[in-house]
């Protein structure tokens, strides 16, 4: 009832004034990227937008903050968003809402992050490529596909090309299954970071800096554990990096398959894992990133511990390593045309976890059914002084983690 | 008679002439409703020549306040009639549903070229109307925005003022304006942005959880402060609790002020942390959206990492600029804090939103802060 009196009464009133004509230029790309907005706007739950094939220019970021909307489009390479002349907005697309679901359309050349999602439950990205279409370089955005601080989360079928962090990152998130996806081209393929209970499988990660990194970083909301990253084809990762001098991947060197830092819980398994130049795996310490530790958090674990390698496929790689110091340490330990293990630790231990000089058990790198148990242990506590392969102690096995359980993703 | 609530139960012809009321500027108050030109909503009346309030809208000041593209700012207050607002305890304000909060934007020109200043208020004219207004030969109006204080929560909507001045519209997907700036050294062309409706609730969800959306300016220490009402000076808060609008038992003098940053007698730490607080804490405080990024920049954080100091970025891109820690004691130059306000790229600046030139006044405060923290970090 009052509604109705409400818009009798606006009636009325709009009989008052003259109110100006909009003045909209006829120009289709303005036209598309307000309908969009508007859309986006005032949507309400349960609304599917639907954008058709074309390619859109977007001055604007976009934002939606309506929970159970979907946006479809009519393909990854058929709807495209073109940012490229982006003037407002960190963000192609913002989505401050759950029950959220992005489908079939690029996200392209993005001034800031391509596509970011931030605080919401149950978010499925699905066949959506984020893109920047110069290749790699620098001045990039930062982030590809971008769900931060999220709970149900599923990445299927996506390509991320060309971000200057990472073309798939998930953040302080639980629950989240990345699968079928394809990252090339950006400093960090994938990569989890401060997550609880990921699952990355049946991925290609390719031409990145670092193929899949799964990471926990400092003074943050919460600290990372239990991913599995399992049947991925990793290959070839050996692009320069490029990342903006600072952030956290800045440090990560060329030619790293799967790299990971201060994180706990994490079974590898069943992938292949082909020409990585530094190595296949990379082991590490926040202590050993570029990111430092004067400011870690009291609380913070930086040890990377209970990792689980298993039953992987490997062919080349490690010939040539990244980094200031590594080429010299393969070449004092394997000669000059020798290559690195599979595997190389940075060396951090939590000395309240060491028992006669080793690592409890529980907390080890277990590596079973594979050609080499071998971890090359650079020894960087101890600048480079004593590094060693360790085989034995990693001759050892811990409990399967067990599936992501992502309704969502049935 | 703003309050709509009790609309239903009024006669049909008592109801027509209370619409037609509004082709005065007189209150009212379409709750339920995105009015979609700014003179509905009866706050403000433009003849092209003045721009003047309406009687019960409140025009007031702040200690600090946000950047945005050296626009100045006339800020009102309009409670619903018969209700007042309290305080909280940590300053914050809860405002009656039914209010309406309303910032105009505008910049000072002569002739046709806009003026570069910083917001000085300066422009307000006291003297128009009954609550004051703006002389629109002294100056160029740009936008309204409005925050309304409905029974589901408030809402953000911003106005766009027409070439004659004499009405503003909805644009709920904001706009985007050509301007030029000059001072006495040089002229500045960039696009002035009005944000849309989402991104006026970005900023104004300081709980990012929560998403739900309020005033950021008028808390308690931001407008402990003088203001030049028609007959008089006096303080802000004392005249809201004067003519009923705010409950409050403690004298303004006993209550935390905020400082100016903008006053150059006061030390250069709180100013600073004043001109941080307004122009970064919305997003950046433990709960707001920018909490992603563990760095606090509101007044209540004291914690050195958190605010900043040799602090390590996490999700910056190409927003470090090549540094390493968002401030760097005693080096401004290597901080990602003043690199990020310095910067105009969409992907790098912050605030990210709000602006499109860079403030070098700020930037001057926030590097003789940054210059004058002891430590270092390596």
């Amino acid at each position: 009832m009052r509604t109705a009196i409400t818009i009798i009464c606006l009636s009325f009133l709009a009989a008052c004034s003259q109110p100006e004509s909009n003045t909209d230029t006829g120009d289709t790309a303005v036209n598309m990227q307000k309908q969009i907005q508007t859309q986006l706007l005032n949507a309400k739950p349960g609304d599917v937008i639907t954008i058709p094939e074309g390619r859109f220019e977007m001055m604007r970021g976009l934002s939606l903050k309506v929970d159970g909307v979907t946006i479809k489009g009519a393909g990854m390479d058929k709807t495209v968003l073109d940012f490229k002349n982006q003037i407002s907005g960190a963000e192609g697309l913002l989505v401050t809402a759950s029950d959220f679901t992005i489908e079939d359309l690029a996200i392209e050349d993005a001034k800031g992050d391509a596509l970011k999602i931030m605080e919401g439950k149950n978010i499925i990205v699905r066949r959506v490529r984020t893109e920047w279409t110069n290749g790699p370089a620098t001045e990039n955005g930062a982030y590809g596909i971008y769900p931060v601080q999220t709970e149900n989360t599923l990445i299927d079928g996506a390509v991320a090309i060309g971000a200057s962090d990472a073309g798939i990152y998930v953040g302080q998130s639980r629950n989240v299954i990345v699968r079928n996806s394809r990252a090339e081209y950006n400093v960090a393929g994938i990569e989890i970071e401060n997550t609880i209970d990921a699952d990355v499988y049946d991925n290609i990660a390719t031409n990145n800096t670092g193929g899949v990194l799964v990471f926990n970083m400092p003074n943050l909301s919460m600290e990372g554990k239990n991913t599995r990253v399992f049947r991925n084809q990793i290959f070839a990762n050996n692009t320069p990096n490029f990342a903006p001098a600072g952030g956290a991947v800045a440090g990560v060197p060329a030619g790293s398959g799967i790299s990971i830092n201060s994180n706990d819980a994490i079974e590898i398994f069943d992938n292949d894992l082909k020409d990585n130049q530094t190595a296949h795996i990379v082991i590490s310490s926040v202590f050993s990133t570029n990111y430092n530790t004067r400011d870690t958090a009291t609380a913070f674990d930086p040890y990377p511990e209970t990792i689980s390698i298993h039953d992987n496929r490997y062919e080349g790689g490690g010939d040539k390593p990244d980094t200031e110091y590594l080429p010299q340490l393969k070449t004092a330990a394997f000669g000059e045309d020798g290559s690195f293990p599979n595997v190389i630790w940075d060396g951090f231990v939590n000395k309240d976890k060491v028992v006669d000089g080793v690592l409890k058990p529980e907390y080890q790198i277990c590596i079973y059914n594979e050609a080499s148990s071998e971890v090359f242990n650079i020894d960087a506590p101890n600048q480079f002084a004593s590094p060693k392969i360790g085989d034995t102690e990693h001759q050892c096995k811990h409990a399967p983690l067990p599936a992501i359980e992502l309704a969502l993703a049935d | 008679m703003r309050d709509l609530r009790s609309v239903a139960t009024l006669f049909w012809a008592t109801f027509v002439s209370l619409c037609l009321l509004g082709c005065n500027p007189t209150q009212v108050a379409f709750q339920e409703t995105d009015a979609e030109i700014l003179s509905t909503w009866g706050l403000m009346r433009s003849d092209g020549e003045h721009l003047s309030l309406s009687e019960d809208v409140i025009p007031y000041q702040l200690n600090s306040a946000l950047f945005t593209d050296y626009a100045h700012k006339l800020r009102t207050v309009t409670l619903p009639e018969g209700f007042k607002a309290t305080a909280n305890e940590d300053g914050s304000i809860n405002f009656p549903v039914g209010t309406i909060i309303s910032k105009t934007f505008f910049y000072p020109r002569s002739a046709a070229q806009l003026l570069k200043t910083d917001d000085n208020g300066a422009y307000f004219d006291s003297a128009i109307g009954s609550q004051g207004g703006l002389e629109l030969s002294r100056v160029a109006l740009i936008e309204t925005r409005l925050l309304v204080h409905r029974q589901n929560g408030w809402v953000a909507l911003p106005y766009v003022w027409n070439e004659a001045q004499t009405e503003a519209t909805l644009e709920i997907t904001g706009d985007a304006k050509s301007l030029s700036i000059k001072d006495e050294v040089r002229r500045y062309d960039f696009t002035y942005i009005v944000p849309d409706k989402n991104q006026c609730a970005g900023c104004h969800a300081t709980n990012a959880t929560s998403r739900e959306i309020g005033p950021i300016g008028p808390r308690i220490h931001n407008l402990n402060r003088t203001y030049d009402y028609q007959s008089t000076a006096i303080n802000q808060l004392d005249y809201w609790r004067d003519i009923g609008m705010l409950a409050l038992d403690t004298p303004p003098e006993e209550l935390p002020a905020m400082v100016n940053w903008a006053d150059a007698s006061l030390d250069v730490e709180s100013r600073a942390r004043a001109y941080l607080d307004v122009n970064c804490g919305h997003c950046h405080n433990e709960k707001g959206s920018a909490d992603t990024s563990g760095l606090f920049l509101d007044s209540k954080t004291d914690n050195q990492t958190r605010l900043g100091v040799c602090k390590l970025p996490i999700a910056a891109g190409q927003g470090t600029g090549g540094n390493k820690f968002s401030i760097v004691p005693g080096k401004p130059a290597d901080s990602i804090l003043v690199y990020r306000m310095k910067s105009v790229d969409p992907g790098a600046m912050m605030p990210e939103l709000g602006r499109s030139l860079a403030h070098s006044e700020g930037i001057g405060l926030i590097e003789d802060w940054v210059a004058s923290l002891p430590g270092e970090c390596d």
